[in-house]
């Protein structure tokens, strides 16, 4: 799951204008023609510098959203309510790390070790989808989750899937078609919840509420306000503009919302039919960018859990570095 | 009559085993030491809860038992079956992963005697299991001779959660007070039976990671019984949290 929302962070306007001083212009017309003909540029092709650097940071940061958002939802995999629901869930969350499997793969391709992109998360160098720093509190949150964040993630990522770089494209494909089982087992479980007990549906209405805020600044700050470039556009790194794309979730989802008899909670949500367009009331951006910061609910707590895994695996990573290495020497007969 | 309870006691233990293994191998779920024993463990981890379903449903299918949610989710703890082995927290990588190895083990030679049980539904079950308990068991061996032979201080990791889950995996093979009559039947050939062809599986495995198998000294019991560590009810509080909110609602 990721949303687009941030990956675009200050670029260092200074270093990239002379990196892009540095790429041969022949060849960098080259490229871009390339892309323009909707060619898919390969791991060994020549890249401008600052092409290379924003798809590892974009792919980096998907990657590490894939492991970090497997950890709301995991922590009730062993509270998951029945069999059904326990292992579609164990099911689900696993998909999200081999996510994150697949896309550091499609990261190492651009000359980034995993190990280096791991600890670029730990140190908090590199960031991943804001979404996740929020508390997943009752298993309502699951199936808000597992519904509409997963939805979410979807739009997202079919829009990135017909970018310009061949392996994230592929890891991709895969992710959308497995994502869209996700979506069906969190549309499944939401619909339980809504057409459930009062006790089940005012959970699950708490839960949305809790959770709307988040999912508007899934796709990050409004077009007007955001910093990505026209050359990431160009090179099509970046394939659809945050508002385009929380305007496609919108009126996809909205309307499945609300014939559920559940409300959002903005009085100024409503599509403007002349326009064709979502209008709302703007979320709370400065929150937005202070859990970017590091200061959301769960920031520490989702690093906190990874730096547990990383330290008690060292020894494993240590070992497989070196196999074969070891004999015991024969005890003495005792 | 007496044979359905033979089997109600069987059928309970085996499911309470791979339901509260599973509930412990998919809290690796995110924590792995790397990714792939991440998803490794959860892979597993889905098998094993998915043979505790099955089990249940045969319970109550076959055996007048109660529906497999309520049975998992709602019975108190005394009248669980499960081995102390299993109720273990993960503890650290290298205690989870020799607490899998033998486990599985262990499975694959029961279900292994289970594919001549003159209980049909037990031999069906068996035959399905087989194929996937040939791929936990490969990957156990490959981890711990791997890691026995890439250093001391994997080595020495292993050997000591080799001593700290040994009587503990004992356990697993606690005599049942119908074991002969289950094996007179020909549901199973009980339990001493299995510990005997359980040596025989995980010596070789042992010998090439060059760990010494300790002796069979105090082996744990008592999960036959009901008799629990003191780490059991807290995983059923959280295992049924969400499920006893309403029992009767569908979730």
């Amino acid at each position: 799951m990721y949303g687009g929302g941030y990956i675009f962070d200050e670029p260092n306007r200074v270093q990239q204008r002379e990196e892009q001083l540095h790429d041969d212009p022949e060849k960098l017309a080259a490229f871009e023609m390339r892309i323009a003909n909707g060619e898919k540029i390969e791991p060994g092709d020549w890249m401008p510098a600052e092409y290379r650097r924003q798809l590892i940071r974009l792919i980096e940061q998907h990657a590490h959203s894939e492991i970090i958002g497997a950890l709301p939802e995991g922590t009730w995999i062993t509270r998951a309510p029945g069999f059904k629901r326990k292992l579609a869930l164990i099911a689900k969350v696993q998909d999200e790390i081999g996510h994150g499997q697949l896309l550091y793969n499609a990261a190492e391709t651009l000359g980034k070790s995993r190990e280096a992109m791991i600890n670029d998360l730990l140190s908090g160098k590199s960031k991943y989808s804001n979404v996740f720093n929020y508390p997943a509190e009752t298993w309502a949150d699951v199936t808000v989750i597992g519904f509409l964040i997963d939805a979410a993630a979807i739009v997202n990522q079919v829009a990135n899937a017909k970018g310009s770089y061949g392996p994230y494209c592929r890891a991709l494909d895969r992710i959308c078609y497995e994502e869209s089982f996700h979506l069906k087992q969190g549309h499944d479980a939401f619909i339980e919840l809504a057409t459930g007990t009062p006790d089940q549906k005012a959970m699950l209405q708490d839960a949305l509420n809790r959770w709307w805020q988040p999912i508007m600044h899934f796709f990050g700050p409004p077009d007007k306000a955001s910093s990505h470039s026209e050359k990431l556009m160009q090179w099509k790194v970046k394939m659809a503009s945050n508002d385009d794309m929380r305007n496609q979730f919108l009126d996809a989802y909205v309307p499945k919302i609300q014939e559920l008899g559940l409300t959002l909670p903005d009085p100024l949500l409503k599509k403007n039919e002349e326009t064709g367009r979502w209008e709302y009331s703007d979320p709370d951006w400065d929150l937005f960018f202070e859990v970017i910061k590091g200061n959301g609910p769960c920031n520490k707590e989702r690093l906190d859990v990874r730096k547990w895994a990383e330290e008690h695996g060292r020894w494993i990573r240590k070992a497989l570095m070196k196999p074969g290495t070891f004999e015991r020497q024969a005890l003495p007969v005792a | 009559m007496l044979v359905d309870q033979l089997l109600k006691e069987l059928i309970t233990k085996m499911g309470d085993d791979e339901l509260i293994i599973g509930h412990r191998n998919s809290e690796w779920t995110g924590l792995g030491p790397v990714m792939e024993e991440d998803i490794a463990f959860s892979s597993m981890a889905q098998d094993k809860i998915g043979h505790a379903w099955a089990l249940y449903r045969i319970l109550h299918e076959e055996l007048g038992g109660e529906n497999p949610d309520q049975f998992a989710f709602m019975r108190s703890e005394k009248d669980f079956k499960c081995c102390h082995l299993t109720e273990m927290p993960i503890g650290s990588y290298d205690f989870s992963l020799m607490r899998h190895f033998l486990f599985d083990h262990a499975e694959a030679v029961r279900y292994n005697s289970l594919l001549q049980s003159s209980f049909t539904p037990l031999q069906l079950l068996a035959r399905k299991v087989r194929g996937e308990l040939k791929y936990h068991t490969l990957h156990a061996d490959a981890w711990i001779i791997q890691l026995c032979k890439a250093g001391e201080e994997s080595y020495l990791k292993m050997q000591e959660a080799l001593n700290n889950c040994f009587q503990l995996a004992c356990g697993i093979f606690e005599p049942g007070p119908n074991d002969a009559m289950l094996a007179a039947e020909n549901i199973y050939p009980g339990e001493e039976v299995l510990y005997e062809q359980w040596i025989e599986h995980i010596s070789p495995v042992l010998t090439k990671a060059a760990l010494d198998l300790p002796e069979r000294k105090q082996p744990v019991f008592g999960g036959r019984s009901g008799k629990h560590t003191k780490h059991l009810q807290p995983l059923l509080n959280e295992m049924g949290e969400v499920f006893r909110l309403n029992p009767e609602a569908i979730w």
